[in-house]
C-alpha cells in the first residue's frame, strides 16, 4: 500500500503504464494470431517485464507479484521451455488481463487492489516451474508425474478449469479470445471502470521532449521579437500599435510561462524512489529510519531534474548508510530510536532549494582531519589549527575517503565530488553543514529552467555582453573620489569588500577591447562567484538586467572560452554570453585554481604567525614571515658600495650583497639610512633594502591570492590590510646565482603525465612545473601514447593507473612493448590502495609506484631519477 | 572548426555534378576576381547588415548578425583569403550559406548573377594559383570573359589551419 504522499508518483506511473499496457494489447494480438510461434511472446515479454520493473521501483507488491509470475512463464514460451499449447496461452493472456485489471483498480482508486489472484500466480509458478527438456512435450493429461516436482504442476484440464474459472469472473471470456483468434481482449477488464470520469489517462498524454524543446525554442524566438515590439513602441502612446502590442506583450508572457511549465516536473518523480531506498536500507543497515518529505510538488525543469536524481539518491543513502546511528547508539546518546531524514524542495528566488538533512551522528570532523593528513592534503600542524567547516569541505576533495568502508565516516565522502560537480555543471550549488551527534544537512541550491535565462547587460569597450545573473553576486560601484579604495598589487587590482580580498578583473582587457575609462568616470564592479570564489568584473557601464534566450555558440566561435552562449536583445542586437567560470579559469582563478593555492598557502599558514611589516614605497605593504628573518639593520647609505652591477655592504669582514625590494628604488628614497632585512640560508645571506620598516605584527597569514611575480608568494590580509607577502628565497637565490650551483641541484625533465581527472592533472602539473620541470600533461593512456609516438623525448612517464579508454596499465604495457622506451621510468600514481594494485602495476611495467597526494615523495624520487639522467647525460 | 568537411580536397572535384540545379552559382565579387558557391547550399543574399563585433575571435570572423532570429557567424572572406579590408566606405554583402547544419554569412564586396555553367567542365585548379586561394578553390570555370573560381565552402570555414 502506497502512503498518500505518493499519489503524485502514482499518478506518474499509470500515466507511463498505460502506453505501456496499450503496446500490451498489440502484443497480445500478436500472440493471439501466432499463438505456435514461440517468437511472437517476445514484444508481451518485454512489456511485462516492463510493468514488472516499474512496480517494483515504485512498491506495488500486487502487481509486480503477477507481472512477474507472467514474465517468468512468458520467459520459458519465448525460450521454447513451455510448449504453446491452448492452456498456457490461455493463461498467459488471463494473466495480461490481470494486469491490465490491477492497473485499472490502481487508476480508480488510487490504491492497489487488495486481492490479486492468488490461484492465477500460483498457477503460474506451477507452470513455470516446470519446463520441457530435452525437446520433450509437457505430459498429456492423465500420464503419471515424473517426479515430485511434477506431481505439482497441475493437470493440463485443471488449468483450463481454472482458466474457466477466471473467464467466468471477467466480463469477456479470455477463453474464446484465444480460442478464436482476434477477440476484443482489450475489452475486457476496462470497460467497467472506463466510464468513470476523470481518468489520469485521459488528462494526460505523452509528448516527446524534443518536441517540447522546439516549442521552447519557438517561445524563445517569440519572446525576443516581443521584446524587440516593445521597444519600437516605447514612448509613443498615440500609435494605434500600442494595444494590440500590450496585448502580445501578455499573452506571449502567459505563452512563456505555459510552454516553461510543460517541461516542469514535480520534484516528487524523483523523489518518489526515495521511500523505497529507505526501506532497503532499513533492511540491509537494520536500523530505524523515517523518511519526511516536504515540498513534493515543488516544480523543477526536466533537464534539471535530470542532472539531480543521482546525486539525490546518493546523498540519501550516504545520509541513510553513514548519518544515522543504529538504535542501540541512538539510544545511549538520548535521541529518539529512529532516526528521521528530512527531504525539503522549496523555491526561493528563482532558485529552487533542496536540503537532505539527518538527525545523525554528524561528521566525524576528527576522521576527516586524519584522512585529510593521511592522504597528505593539509600538514597535521594545519589541520589542528583548521576550523571545522573549512575541514568539512575535504569531503567534497576527488577520491577523498575512497579508502575502507569499516567508518561512519568512510562513505560519507564516496561520491560527494560527484554530487558536487554535477549540481555545479547545471550552475547549482552545495552547502554542507555537520554537527556532531546533531546530525547533517546539505543545501543544495539549483536554478529553476536553463533556457531562458536572466541577464545583466554591461558594455565595456563599446561593446555590450551578457552576464547570467546566476553567477552575479552584487554589483559594487565606487564614485571618481572612492576609486583609491581600489588597491594595487603589482599590476593586480584588488578590493577589500567587508573584509575579502576581491580580485578585479578589467573586462575590457578580458575581451581585448580598447578601454574607454576616463579618471574621472565611476568603477562599476560586478561582484560574480565561481565555485567557493568570488572576483569583481569591471565594466564600464551596467545596463539592466534582462530575460534572454540562451543560443548556442557557432562552431567558429566555441573555442573561446570566455563565452558560454549568445543572445540577441530587445532591440534586435546579438550579443556574447559571458561564461564567469571561463573568464576565472583563464585568468586562473578559478576554483581549482584556488584550491591549489589553498592547499600550497596551508604549508605556511598558521593562525598566528609573526610578520615583519615594511613598505616598499608607494604605500605598498609588504611583510614576510619573522622566521625567515635572520636580523635587521640600519645600513647609512654612504656605505654601500657598487661592486660590478651589484649593491653591496662590508658586514663584519665579508660582503653582504643588498637588493632593493621589486618596485623600490634607493635612489629615488634619497636617505641617509637604508633600512635593509638580512636574510640568511643555507650560508647565503643577502640584505633586502626596503623603504620603512613599520611594524612586527602577529596574525592569521592566509594566502588569499597567489602571485605569479617573482619575489612575492601571494597576496594576504595584514591588520586589515592587502599585503604582499615576500619570497624571501627568491631574494637569497637573486643575490647569490652561484647558490645554486653549490649547494643545491635543481632538476630540471621533461615528464609526461597522464591522469583522468583535471583537479590531480592540474595539481600535479602545478607542483612539478614549481619544481623546475617540463610538463606534458593528457587526460588518458590513449594521449599519452599520441605523444609519445610523436615526441619520445621524455624522461619519466608519470600515469594515474584509473583511466577510461587505455588505462595505466595497458599504456604502461604499450610503453614497455617499445623497444626505444625500454628504460624509460614510469611512475605509476594510484588512489588505490588496493594491496594487489602495487604487485600488478609494477608487474605491467611499472618502475615505481605511488600514492595520489604525495608531492613530497614525488619530488624526492624524481630528484633520484634525474640524478641517474644527469649521469647517464655526462656519460653519454 | 574542428569537424571535418566533407567536401573532397581541391582538384579532386573537377568534372562533377554539372547538370541542371547541380550546375547553378552564385557569383560574387572579392576585388577583381569573380568566385561563386553551389546555388544549393546558399540560403539567401543580404545586403549590408549590422554585424555584431565577436571580441577575441579569429580575425576572419568578422561577427554575428541576427537573421531573424537566427544567429549567424560572418565570415569576411577577404581576410579569409589575406586580402586588404575593403574600403571604409563601402560595406560586405552577406551570401547566407548552410554548411554542416548551421548558417553562416560570407562576407563579399558585390554580389552577381547566377552564373549556369551545365555546358562546362570544371578545370582543376591551377597548381601555380596563390596558396590563399587555392587552400579554398574546389575548381575553375573558363567563362567567356573571365575566369570563375568555385570556392569550397568547408574549406573558408575550416579555420582551424
Amino acid at each position: 500500500m502506497l502512503p498518500a504522499s505518493d499519489s503524485n508518483a502514482l499518478r506518474q506511473f499509470i500515466a507511463d503504464n498505460w502506453a505501456e499496457l496499450n503496446v500490451l494489447d498489440d502484443h497480445i494480438a500478436a500472440v493471439q494470431t501466432n499463438a505456435a510461434d514461440p517468437g511472437a511472446y517476445s514484444g508481451l515479454l518485454r512489456t511485462v517485464h516492463t510493468i514488472n520493473c516499474m512496480s517494483g521501483l515504485i512498491g506495488l507488491p500486487k502487481l509486480g507479484e503477477v507481472a512477474w509470475a507472467t514474465e517468468s512463464v512468458l520467459r520459458k514460451v519465448r525460450d521454447g521451455e513451455l510448449e504453446t499449447s491452448r492452456d498456457n496461452i490461455a493463461l498467459i493472456l488471463r494473466s495480461a488481463a490481470e494486469l491490465k485489471r490491477l492497473l485499472h483498480v490502481l487508476e480508480a482508486s488510487g490504491k492497489e487492489s487488495e486481492e490479486a489472484a492468488a490461484d492465477l500466480i500460483q498457477q503460474l509458478e506451477c507452470i513455470a516451474a516446470v519446463s520441457l527438456s530435452g525437446g520433450e512435450q509437457i505430459p498429456a493429461s492423465g500420464t503419471e508425474p515424473r517426479d515430485s516436482r511434477e506431481a505439482e504442476r497441475p493437470s493440463a484440464e485443471s488449468v483450463a478449469a481454472l482458466a474457466q474459472d477466471a473467464l467466468e469472473t471477467q466480463p469477456v471470456s479470455v477463453a474464446q479470445a484465444a480460442a478464436s483468434d482476434g477477440a476484443q481482449l482489450e475489452q475486457s477488464g476496462g470497460d467497467n471502470l472506463g466510464a468513470k470520469a476523470n481518468k489520469v489517462t485521459d488528462l494526460s498524454i505523452r509528448v516527446h521532449v524534443d518536441v517540447l524543446d522546439s516549442l521552447m525554442n519557438l517561445v524563445g524566438e517569440l519572446v525576443l521579437t516581443r521584446n524587440q515590439l516593445l521597444q519600437l513602441a516605447r514612448g509613443d502612446d498615440e500609435s494605434k500599435y500600442t494595444a494590440p502590442i500590450t496585448l502580445l506583450n501578455r499573452v506571449t508572457t502567459d505563452l512563456q510561462e505555459g510552454v516553461m511549465k510543460t517541461r516542469m516536473q514535480p520534484i516528487g518523480s524523483v523523489w518518489s524512489t526515495m521511500p523505497r531506498i529507505i526501506r532497503d536500507l532499513r533492511q540491509t543497515t537494520g536500523k530505524q529510519i523515517e523518511l519526511e518529505m516536504r515540498g513534493n510538488e515543488t516544480e523543477l525543469d526536466r533537464t534539471v531534474l535530470e542532472a539531480i536524481r543521482d546525486p539525490l539518491t546518493h546523498m540519501i543513502r550516504n545520509s541513510a548508510d553513514h548519518g544515522l546511528e543504529t538504535p542501540e547508539v541512538r539510544r545511549k546518546k538520548g535521541k529518539s530510536e529512529t532516526g528521521t531524514i528530512k527531504l525539503d524542495a522549496y523555491h526561493e528566488g528563482g532558485h529552487v532549494i533542496i536540503s537532505i538533512a539527518d538527525d545523525g551522528a554528524g561528521i566525524n570532523v576528527k576522521r576527516v582531519r586524519e584522512k585529510a593528513i593521511a592522504q597528505g592534503l593539509v600538514t597535521e600542524a594545519d589541520a589542528a589549527r583548521m576550523p571545522e567547516h573549512e575541514m568539512l569541505r575535504f569531503i567534497f576533495r576527488p577520491g577523498f575517503s575512497t579508502a575502507q568502508q569499516v567508518t561512519s565516516l568512510s562513505g560519507r565522502g564516496v561520491g560527494m565530488d560527484v554530487v558536487k560537480t554535477s549540481i555545479e555543471k547545471i550552475g547549482g550549488t552545495v552547502d554542507l553543514s555537520s554537527v556532531a551527534d546533531k546530525g547533517t544537512s546539505v543545501r543544495i541550491r539549483i536554478p529553476l529552467t536553463l533556457a531562458i535565462v536572466s541577464a545583466l547587460v554591461v558594455e565595456s569597450g563599446g561593446e555590450s555582453f551578457a552576464i547570467p545573473q546566476l553567477g552575479v553576486v552584487e554589483l559594487v560601484r565606487l564614485a571618481a573620489e572612492e576609486k583609491h579604495r581600489i588597491e594595487h598589487i603589482h599590476n593586480n587590482e584588488v578590493f577589500r569588500l567587508r573584509h575579502r580580498l576581491l580580485p578585479l578583473i578589467r573586462l575590457d582587457s578580458v575581451v581585448q577591447l580598447p578601454s574607454n575609462r576616463t579618471d574621472d568616470s565611476d568603477v562599476n564592479i560586478v561582484v560574480v562567484q565561481v565555485g567557493n570564489q568570488q572576483f569583481g568584473l569591471i565594466v564600464d557601464r551596467v545596463f539592466d538586467t534582462e530575460e534572454i534566450v540562451v543560443k548556442p555558440m557557432g562552431s567558429l566561435l566555441k573555442d573561446i572560452a570566455i563565452y558560454q552562449g549568445t543572445t540577441i536583445l530587445g532591440d534586435g542586437r546579438v550579443i556574447m554570453i559571458l561564461d564567469v567560470s571561463g573568464i576565472a579559469t583563464e585568468i586562473g582563478l578559478s576554483s581549482m585554481a584556488s584550491e591549489l593555492a589553498e592547499s600550497a598557502d596551508r604549508g605556511q599558514d598558521s593562525d598566528t604567525t609573526n610578520l615583519l611589516c615594511f613598505n616598499a614605497g608607494d604605500g605598498r605593504s609588504m611583510s614576510v614571515p619573522l622566521s625567515l628573518v635572520s636580523r635587521l639593520e640600519e645600513v647609512p647609505s654612504e656605505r654601500i658600495e657598487t661592486a660590478g652591477d651589484r649593491e653591496v655592504v662590508q658586514y663584519r669582514g665579508d660582503l653582504l650583497p643588498l637588493i632593493p625590494v621589486h618596485g623600490y628604488s634607493r635612489r629615488d628614497a634619497n636617505r641617509e639610512i637604508q633600512p635593509v632585512i638580512v636574510f640568511q640560508e643555507n650560508g647565503c645571506a643577502m640584505g633586502l633594502m626596503v623603504n620603512e620598516i613599520e611594524d612586527i605584527v602577529e596574525d592569521r597569514l592566509v594566502i588569499r591570492m597567489p602571485s605569479r611575480q617573482p619575489g612575492v608568494v601571494g597576496t594576504a590580509i595584514i591588520n586589515d590590510r592587502a599585503t604582499e607577502i615576500v619570497d624571501a628565497h627568491h631574494y637569497v637565490i637573486q643575490a647569490n646565482p652561484d647558490w645554486f650551483h653549490h649547494n643545491h641541484w635543481r632538476p630540471s625533465l621533461r615528464i609526461l603525465l597522464a591522469e583522468d581527472s583535471v583537479f590531480f592533472r592540474q595539481l600535479m602539473t602545478t607542483s612539478l612545473i614549481s619544481d623546475g620541470h617540463q610538463v606534458k600533461a593528457t587526460g588518458d593512456g590513449q594521449d599519452a601514447i599520441d605523444v609519445l609516438e610523436r615526441d619520445t623525448q621524455f624522461d619519466v612517464v608519470l600515469s594515474d593507473i584509473e583511466m577510461p579508454g587505455v588505462d595505466g596499465l595497458n599504456f604502461v604495457r604499450w610503453i614497455r612493448s617499445k623497444p626505444q622506451f625500454k628504460d624509460l621510468p614510469v611512475i605509476a600514481i594510484s588512489g588505490n590502495t588496493k594491496p594487489s594494485m602495487e604487485a600488478d602495476a609494477l608487474r605491467a611495467g611499472f618502475t615505481h609506484f605511488m600514492r595520489k597526494f604525495d608531492p613530497l615523495e614525488l619530488k624526492n624520487l624524481l630528484l633520484e631519477l634525474s640524478a641517474n639522467h644527469s649521469q647517464k647525460g655526462a656519460s653519454a | 572548426m574542428n569537424r571535418p568537411t566533407n567536401t573532397a580536397p581541391a582538384g579532386q572535384s573537377a568534372r562533377t555534378d554539372v547538370s541542371g540545379f547541380e550546375s547553378q552559382f552564385v557569383s560574387f565579387w572579392i576585388g577583381k576576381q569573380l568566385l561563386g558557391v553551389p546555388v544549393k547550399i546558399v540560403q539567401e543574399v543580404l545586403n549590408p547588415q549590422d554585424i555584431a563585433r565577436t571580441p577575441r575571435a579569429r580575425r576572419e570572423i568578422a561577427g554575428l548578425l541576427n537573421l531573424r532570429g537566427q544567429i549567424v557567424t560572418a565570415v569576411c572572406l577577404r581576410r579569409r583569403i589575406g586580402m586588404p579590408d575593403l574600403e571604409a566606405d563601402r560595406r560586405s554583402m552577406n551570401v547566407v550559406v548552410r554548411h554542416a547544419g548551421e548558417s553562416f554569412s560570407l562576407l563579399v564586396d558585390d554580389v552577381g548573377d547566377v552564373i549556369d555553367v551545365s555546358n562546362q567542365a570544371m578545370d582543376a585548379v591551377p597548381p601555380m594559383l596563390d596558396p590563399a586561394w587555392r587552400g579554398i578553390t574546389n575548381g575553375i570555370y573558363r567563362l567567356d570573359e573571365r575566369l570563375f573560381v568555385v570556392v569550397n565552402v568547408g574549406a573558408i570555414l575550416n579555420l582551424a589551419s
